[in-house]
């Protein structure tokens, strides 16, 4: 069997896949595991572009996609006049105090020698910190005041909220830079702890600087790309439509939705999966997978490593920010509670080693795939259990348990189908070629 | 007497509680440094290693209670230790005979042991909720405290009192111990011996004709009961949630790391300045600080650096420092 058969086949299955769910389960289920894999999809693309091409171990990716959904709510939420009022400028100034401070700091290591230049990073770096909580803790204060029932945050820019995609991308890459510039000169399982760590910190603020996006008091009701179900069902005109194809005007509306969502996310993700090809074949992309298998063989080719890896890492994370606006978008609002590294880092580690790393089609294909599985694992093993379960009498505790257990499968199947696809195809179902 | 009042506070919510997490922390990175050091991969696993453990002890503590099977003033936990040691060796033999062992015959390379690392933290996490759930499991019984804050106030005649938690002194106790007999272990036995050659120089080792198997099980075997004894000491101290314990791998990783991976000395150290430096940098220091400073220069606000929902980013930042400045670790260690 030729390649190219072998992965129309395998996405064939994808298909298989998502359109029995559709039979079986409604066309609904079908369409909101395509729009979660299609996300799932991009943000394994991004990680493939850093491990596949380049061979770095970010395991950071919750922080990128996390700040992704931040931009979600800055760009399109309305501003809270108040709340800039109150501390607004406060809070910037402190702001700008602080990155002052950082830079201040870091020159003073570059420019000075020996003792003098300890003592004036440390001057400096504790002098800033007290001068930044002296100018910023009062504005923080004020605004986390303004209304905090529905509001206590700075707001957004009130724009429409598919500019927040690109610059959930550009807040994702600026991260990676910061990120890059100290921890890239790392040996591997280094930069792994440094990027896990830097994944958790993003959380954190997130959870804790209310006057941001209101921590864990969440934000809800974003902007939509897409018409609102229940505009579409007051629409005579859709509903005669959607009448003329045998549908109730409720199913018809949630399926055109879901379905909006599903091409302006396809669009995106071919669109990068263009890119992405085209730098594979690119003599940057030659470049990079060389410095990869043999970095001090490429460096004594002139190329620079130490650089080229801070690009891929700035692309990388770039990618997973979009995505991550991307499911902000799709959800319609931000919990910053919710992000878990098992679900947002791990996860998506493993969509691209069963896909297949060092080859887009592969990540694309293992964010599908193993994202419906990781749906469909939990009713999967129900049945499971039930059927195992079958000749316990009703009420036993053990019956009990194991249908309880059911809920756990989750971690447990992504964890052997991770092993198994490193023990005996450790290339992944579409390798590199 | 105002000096005084400020060493006790101090004590009492900075040092007593810094020093039963430091050690805490300490045979956590002990574990993970025992296995860089011989194995020579990051295991990515150890948090829910130490969930695993903890589960099984909390069962057995469960058990023994249930059969009126108590330890006196002292946590049962301590008696069903053993038990999840046990339960735990043959977990973690079992995943080196399935999982690891493979890569090690490939000769694989560091950073796939350590991906391979992640699928078995996924599956020992979904083992844990298996087993236990994910409920959070407080499972300290016995006395609470050796002594309260009041009795120590009636005792000395000051303003603050210094309470001293049970699970607190059991937690330095048995540290103190576990670390002397892992020391008396790798220094004066002959396995020991043949574990700290085979660390330092695999070839050299083999050369000399240590068995790589032994020392391999036996590394499994004291991770096991290190990451056990890490995982019920702080579960006793705090409580158990599978996904705490699955969160303090960071912390652990920065305790082994700014030590220096791969030395057990290191491990120790590393976890104490961690532990000291999240605690002091996140406590609010308003209360230590009022008995020191003169009425007029009496701080207004809290006095802390950062939240503690920060602590993460405390343990982060001197684990970038130390990496930045001294690539091995506070104490020589390995780089692979």
């Amino acid at each position: 069997m030729s390649t190219t058969v072998r992965d129309t086949a395998l996405f064939g299955l994808v298909a298989v896949l998502l359109i029995g769910t559709g039979m079986i389960q409604g066309w609904n289920s079908a369409l909101l595991i395509l729009n979660m894999g299609l996300i799932s999809a991009i943000m394994a693309l991004g990680v493939n572009l850093q491990w596949g091409f380049a061979g770095l171990f970010n395991i950071g990716v919750m922080g990128f996609v996390a700040l992704g959904g931040l931009a979600a709510v800055l760009v399109s939420t309305e501003p809270v006049p108040e709340a800039w009022q109150a501390g607004g400028l406060r809070i910037m100034a402190g702001l700008v105090l602080g990155a002052l401070t950082v830079v201040a700091a870091v020159q003073a290591q570059k420019r000075l020698e020996g003792r003098t230049k300890t003592i004036a990073t440390l001057v400096i770096l504790v002098g800033g910190f007290f001068l930044y909580r002296a100018v910023f803790d009062p504005g923080k204060v004020a605004v986390e005041a303004v209304n905090p029932a529905v509001s206590g945050n700075l707001g957004g820019l009130n724009l429409p909220i598919l500019l927040s995609w690109p610059v959930g991308g550009l807040l994702a890459a600026g991260a990676a830079w910061v990120i890059g510039k100290t921890a890239l000169g790392l040996r591997s399982d280094y930069l792994a702890i440094a990027t896990l760590g830097i994944a958790e910190i993003i959380i954190a603020v997130l959870k804790n600087e209310d006057w941001l996006a209101r921590g864990v008091k969440n934000v809800i009701g974003l902007d939509r790309p897409v018409p609102y179900e229940i505009d579409l069902q007051q629409d005579p005109g859709f509903v005669e439509r959607a009448a003329s194809l045998g549908l109730d005007p409720v199913t018809a509306s949630t399926l055109y939705t879901k379905m909006g969502y599903a091409i302006l996310f396809t669009i995106v993700l071919l669109i990068l999966l263009w890119l992405a090809q085209k730098a594979l074949q690119s003599p940057w992309g030659r470049m990079m997978r060389a410095i990869r298998d043999n970095e001090t063989a490429a460096e004594a080719m002139g190329k620079d490593v130490k650089g080229r890896h801070l690009q891929i890492f700035i692309l990388g994370s770039a990618i997973c920010g979009i995505a991550g606006a991307m499911m902000t978008t799709l959800d319609g609002q931000l919990t910053p509670g919710t992000y878990q590294p098992l679900r947002f880092t791990f996860l998506i580690w493993v969509m691209v080693i069963v896909g297949g790393s060092g080859n887009n089609f592969g990540a694309v294909l293992g964010g599908m795939l193993i994202w419906w599985l990781w749906v469909q694992v939990e009713p999967l093993g129900l049945g499971l259990m039930n059927i195992l379960s079958m000749g316990l009498e009703d009420g036993s505790a053990l019956k009990d348990r194991m249908i309880d257990s059911a809920a756990h499968m989750r971690l447990l199947t992504m964890g052997v189908v991770l092993l198994l696809v490193l023990r005996f195809s450790p290339r992944g179902l579409i390798p590199e070629r | 007497m105002d000096f005084l009042n400020a060493v006790v506070a101090f004590a009492n919510f900075v040092f007593v509680p810094g020093l039963a997490y430091g050690a805490q922390l300490a045979i956590g990175a002990l574990g993970v440094t025992m296995i860089y050091g011989i194995l020579r991969f990051s295991n990515f696993a150890h948090g829910d290693t130490m969930a695993f453990g903890t589960a099984i002890t909390i069962l057995f503590t469960t058990a023994f209670i249930g059969m009126g099977i108590t330890f006196g003033p002292l946590p049962t936990a301590l008696l069903a230790l053993p038990f999840g040691i046990g339960a735990t060796i043959l977990l973690l033999l079992g995943t080196d005979w399935a999982v690891y062992k493979f890569y090690r015959e490939q000769k694989a390379s560091p950073v796939i042991l350590v991906i391979v690392s992640m699928g078995v933290m996924f599956v020992m996490n979904g083992v844990v909720r298996f087993i236990i759930g994910v409920r959070d499991i407080r499972f300290a019984d016995g006395e609470r405290f050796i002594i309260t804050a009041r009795e120590f106030r009636e005792m000395t005649g000051l303003d603050e009192g210094l309470a001293i938690k049970t699970t607190q002194a059991i937690t330095v106790v048995v540290a103190f111990i576990v670390m002397a007999l892992l020391f008396w272990f790798l220094n004066k036995t002959r396995t020991g011996k043949s574990m700290r050659a085979f660390s330092d120089n695999e070839d050299l080792a083999l050369l000399s004709g240590i068995n790589p198997d032994w020392v391999v099980k036996v590394t499994w075997m004291i991770v096991a009961a290190l990451a056990t004894t890490a995982g019920v000491l702080y579960g006793l101290d705090k409580s158990f949630k599978a996904f705490t314990y699955f969160q303090l791998l960071l912390p652990i990783f920065a305790a082994a790391i700014v030590g220096g991976l791969g030395n057990p000395l290191g491990a120790i150290a590393g976890g104490f300045v961690i532990a000291f430096s999240e605690v002091t940098i996140t406590y609010a220091w308003k209360k230590v600080l009022v008995y020191l400073m003169p009425e007029s220069l009496e701080p207004d606000g809290l006095v802390q650096l950062l939240s503690t929902d920060y602590k993460f980013a405390v343990s982060f930042a001197i684990l970038i420092i130390v990496l930045l400045f001294k690539p091995t670790g506070l104490f020589k260690g390995q780089s692979v």
